[in-house]
């Protein structure tokens, strides 16, 4: 951190200097590259100007330069730690915008793989949040969850991290019955012991509330005014959750609770992804119990290729392969705006098309950047040391916020 | 509206929603349509704020929830902010949009939502859309300095500077962007489905375009031979094949005459005379000789040593 003196107005005799520091760009309570410029009367934050864009690449620009197809991959690659919740509304997007019906099994396939994206997710950002107020082993214990989220979104997909799953229709492929059996098994085997463990020694520990309990108090007026979403939100008390009141693919089917907060601190928004890892795992059995057999994607040739094997025997499928890998699909000429619940809040998808193979325009709506707006007003007057416990129950991750 | 097939979240749209909008916001609106399930309603760029004002006080769009900023370079008025707003308690969304050119401020919301600070910023940065009244107007996601708007659409895909660390003046630099090979980018669109160009070959088939007009958007247009008249063949006139080539047609022809003409079309000349000058001048290689066991044996070792 470099440090400037600054003169600032006095009273009386004594001389009172405010300290404007450099948070970041480079620190590990970051969570990415993020610059502070924070300044300080004391220990008391004045006024916190945060930088944001040093991980700008452009991705809306290079969307409107590829298909529909080639664009699905940027979202992987915009909050790099729930990978298929950013997919999910871009590929709904682009759906809505065909009027497509996607299969039921792969419906149910997106919704769980979405849940266990959100509890892969919650682990990472509820295990940094822990660790910087200061604990070491819930974080190492959650990065065991996560691995094998990981390990399951490979069998899945092929990949652990960058998936490209999801796909206008449907998804990708289907997974082998095994690998349901066995995220079952780990619910009950692996998750939660791992995960009640950890948060026994966290949610009633002392030092880890001295650090938390009434720590950025938001009203809920200020909630909706600022743009919260997401666990942000609930914190503030309003129970909204879009898989509840706007539900998409089979989230009308699912039973499950939305935790909210009372006191609006950075308690509650920790507590409230908690629980929020409980509901999934409850979502994730539902889906596996209830998961039906029969396609993943959608038979619509123009829109999803088809299977390997017809190619080879059957010339149209082979003709549709070849148009979909090269000109890739038409989107009819419009614009829709889908918002689905990622992990951190709402994840909006802005799209507009003009009939052609490529969005003409792909605003993407990242959840942190309003959050993060807010770190000014939900900073001022507390210490310094507050402002880490504040930026990890925001959930930040700047793949995503500054895209 | 046709059946939703799609599985995109569901929130409610009352039928007559639209209307009911569209009347309280009165003479402000410049156009609304429902398309695809959304709302959008385009209004006067300087009445935005009352626009959303209403809309949030009056009609329970409590959230804003992003601005969107689009370029379309053909109109007049290029850019497009767009609002989406959210109904927590109604569970609904709109679209509210206004145009703006380069000079042309848009009323900054910031006085409505605060979020609306960044989102402004963001627009300002992207694409060069002023607002009016917003305090912080700087750019926010671009590099500190950067120049130009990258989002709009006459900005190039590659920029124009690029950075990196010199070694020697120990500093990030900044030059102009040099790429080693072309950005490629592939038109993979049909060209049987409204393409906007000529495809080679279908020149031939238009006959020569009437005006400067640029391009013939409609190969449709022309004519198709009239089925009734079926085609023969009888004169050799019909057929389309020249007179018969006569005996000297097959003489080559000789370099010195009429050199001139052959620069322009070259003669196909007999094969002894035109063999293809190699394309590299390489001395023809000696043979190789024979692998051997001793080192450095290139011409002159013994055979069978």
């Amino acid at each position: 951190m470099s440090m400037q003196l600054e003169q600032s107005p006095t009273t009386g005799d004594e001389v009172i200097t405010n300290y404007t520091i450099n948070f970041g760009p480079q620190h590990p309570a970051a969570h990415g590259v993020l610059r502070m410029v924070m300044e300080l009367d004391g220990e008391i934050i004045e006024r916190i100007d945060p930088h944001v864009g040093l991980l700008h690449r452009g991705t809306e620009k290079l969307i409107e330069h590829k298909t529909y197809l080639q664009a699905l991959p940027y979202f992987d690659r915009l909050d790099y730690c729930s990978p298929l919740a950013m997919e999910y509304s871009y590929v709904l997007a682009i759906e809505k915008l065909l009027n497509l019906e996607v299969p039921l099994r792969g419906q149910y396939l997106r919704v769980l793989f979405a849940e266990l994206t959100r509890i892969c997710n919650h682990m990472l950002n509820l295990g940094s949040h822990v660790m910087d107020v200061g604990a070491m082993t819930p974080n190492l214990w959650m990065f065991e969850i996560r691995e094998d989220c990981l390990n399951f979104f490979e069998r899945a997909s092929g990949a652990r991290m960058h998936s490209a799953w999801y796909r206008p229709g449907g998804v990708h492929q289907d997974v082998p019955e095994k690998l349901l059996v066995d995220i079952g098994n780990w619910i009950d085997e692996r998750l939660f012991p791992l995960f009640e463990d950890a948060m026994s020694l966290v949610v009633d520990n002392r030092i880890f509330k001295q650090r938390n309990v009434d720590i950025a108090l938001v009203s809920k007026e200020d909630a909706l005014a600022w743009g919260f979403s997401g666990p942000m939100i609930r914190a503030a008390g309003i129970p909204w959750d879009l898989r509840k009141s706007q539900p998409y693919d089979v989230y009308d089917r699912m039973d499950f609770e939305i935790p909210v907060g009372t006191r609006s601190d950075c308690y509650d928004r920790f507590m409230v992804r908690v629980e929020e890892v409980r509901q999934s795992a409850r979502i994730i059995r539902q889906c596996i119990a209830e998961i039906p057999q029969g396609p993943v994607a959608s038979d619509d040739r123009k829109v999803s290729p088809p299977k390997r094997a017809a190619m080879k025997s059957d010339m149209e499928s082979l003709i549709h392969h070849f148009k979909l890998y090269t000109e890739g699909l038409h989107v009819p000429a419009g614009e829709v705006y889908v918002a689905t619940e990622s992990p951190k809040g709402e994840f909006g998808v802005y799209l507009v098309s003009d009939g052609s193979n490529k969005p003409y325009r792909c605003k993407i709506r990242p959840t942190a950047f309003s959050h993060l707006q807010a770190m000014d007003f939900m900073c001022k007057g507390h210490m310094l040391p507050d402002a880490t416990a504040i930026l990890g129950a925001i959930d930040v991750v700047f793949g995503e916020c500054d895209r | 509206m046709a059946e939703v097939l799609h599985s995109a979240p569901r929130f409610v749209t009352p039928e007559g929603l639209c209307a009911e909008l569209t009347a309280a916001l009165g003479d402000k609106v410049v156009a609304a349509k429902e398309a695809f399930g959304e709302i959008v309603i385009t209004v006067a760029r300087d009445r935005i704020v009352e626009v959303l004002r209403t809309l949030r006080d009056g009609h329970q769009y409590q959230q804003l929830m992003e601005i969107a900023g689009a370029d379309y370079p053909s109109r007049a008025e290029r850019f497009e902010v767009v609002y989406m707003l959210l109904s927590v308690t109604k569970n609904s969304r709109i679209m509210v949009k206004v145009c703006a050119a380069e000079d042309t401020p848009v009323p900054s919301v910031t006085g409505l939502w605060p979020v609306a600070g960044w989102l402004e910023r963001e627009v300002f940065d992207m694409y060069g859309v002023i607002f009016a009244g917003n305090t912080d107007l700087r750019r926010i996601l671009t590099d500190y300095g950067f120049e130009g708007h990258p989002f709009r659409k006459d900005f190039p895909l590659t920029g124009y500077v690029e950075l990196r660390y010199s070694e020697e003046d120990k500093r990030v630099v900044y030059e102009p962007v040099e790429l080693a090979q072309d950005l490629r980018s592939f038109d993979f669109m049909s060209p049987w489905e409204g393409a906007d160009y000529v495809l080679p070959g279908d020149e031939k088939a238009v006959a020569p375009p009437p005006a400067p007009a640029p391009v013939a958007t409609a190969p449709a247009k022309t004519e198709a031979p009239t089925a009734d008249v079926p085609k023969t063949t009888d004169k050799p006139a019909d057929t389309g094949a020249g007179a018969k080539a006569d005996a000297a047609a097959a003489k080559p022809v000789d370099a010195g005459e009429g050199a001139t003409k052959a620069k322009r079309a070259p003669a196909r000349k007999s094969k002894a005379e035109s063999a293809p000058e190699p394309t590299e001048s390489r001395p023809a290689r000696k043979p190789r000789a024979k692998k051997t066991g001793n080192e450095g044996g290139s011409g002159s070792a013994p055979e069978g040593s």
